[in-house]
């Protein structure tokens, strides 16, 4: 595994933070941090991100759920079709080199950095 | 709804799939406008979100786990924490200045994809 507990846990409670408090995923502020504190490489950050963020969404469901605030039938809606589009985004990355996948994201970053500064 | 917005819908649906395989995050960013745009309040919306990023974290997550990019137990560590997390955020989130906030993390991002672009050349020095 390579990265210690500590430094995974971290990543978690920031990104869990940062989500509460700027209503953006955690993957946004997860996959920055392993590249920047982890040994692992572009691809298995992503994949990585992609993991924990089932993990929290599920969490968030289940509470959103509770006080009756999710519309499944719009779920479905959007979600139908993003299912089919993770397979394809999944698929496409892996003819990215880790070099291409990381300046996509830092491209992703720095819109989303100047949306927040102007909006 | 009329048929062309069901249809943006699916659209930006699919879209935000894309990119949640492709780089790692949940697409909340274009589920929850485009919700809103269905018609749906700001927690209503950002609930809905939620539920439909299962699935597609899911899907995207079991894809990447067969390409072996999956790491489960980092993932798991960091979404199990990630939730204490959110716990500590709402607290704070109420006591700050939600606009500097809101800058602040935009300049913070900026500042992240600089690092990023550097580390990259270091870390694939090679060019591609």
């Amino acid at each position: 595994m390579g990265s210690p507990l500590w430094r995974l846990v971290a990543i978690g409670l920031v990104a869990g933070v940062f989500s509460s408090l700027f209503g953006v995923g955690g993957g946004i502020v997860v996959v920055p941090l392993l590249l920047l504190a982890t040994a692992l490489r572009a691809h298995e950050a992503t994949a990585t991100s992609l993991g924990a963020i089932l993990v929290t969404a599920l969490a968030g469901v289940a509470l959103y759920g509770l006080r009756g605030e999710v519309r499944p039938a719009y779920a479905a809606l959007v979600g139908a079709p993003a299912v089919a589009g993770a397979i394809v985004g999944a698929r496409l990355q892996q003819r990215l080199s880790g070099r291409t996948l990381t300046l996509t994201f830092a491209a992703l970053l720095a819109a989303l950095g100047c949306w927040l500064l102007v909006a | 709804m009329t048929t062309w917005t069901i249809i943006a819908a699916l659209v930006l649906g699919g879209a935000a799939g894309v990119f949640s395989g492709l780089l790692g995050v949940g697409g909340g960013i274009l589920f929850v406008p485009t919700l809103v745009a269905l018609g749906l309040g700001q927690v209503e919306a950002a609930a809905t979100s939620l539920l439909a990023i299962v699935p597609t974290a899911a899907v995207g997550a079991y894809s990447q786990r067969r390409y072996g990019n999956l790491r489960v137990g980092p993932a798991l560590a960091i979404g199990i924490s990630s939730i204490a997390g959110v716990e500590f955020g709402v607290r704070i989130a109420t006591r700050l200045d939600e606009e500097l906030l809101r800058r602040l993390f935009g300049l913070l991002l900026l500042a992240v994809a600089a690092q990023l672009v550097v580390r990259s050349r270091r870390r694939y020095p090679a060019s591609s």
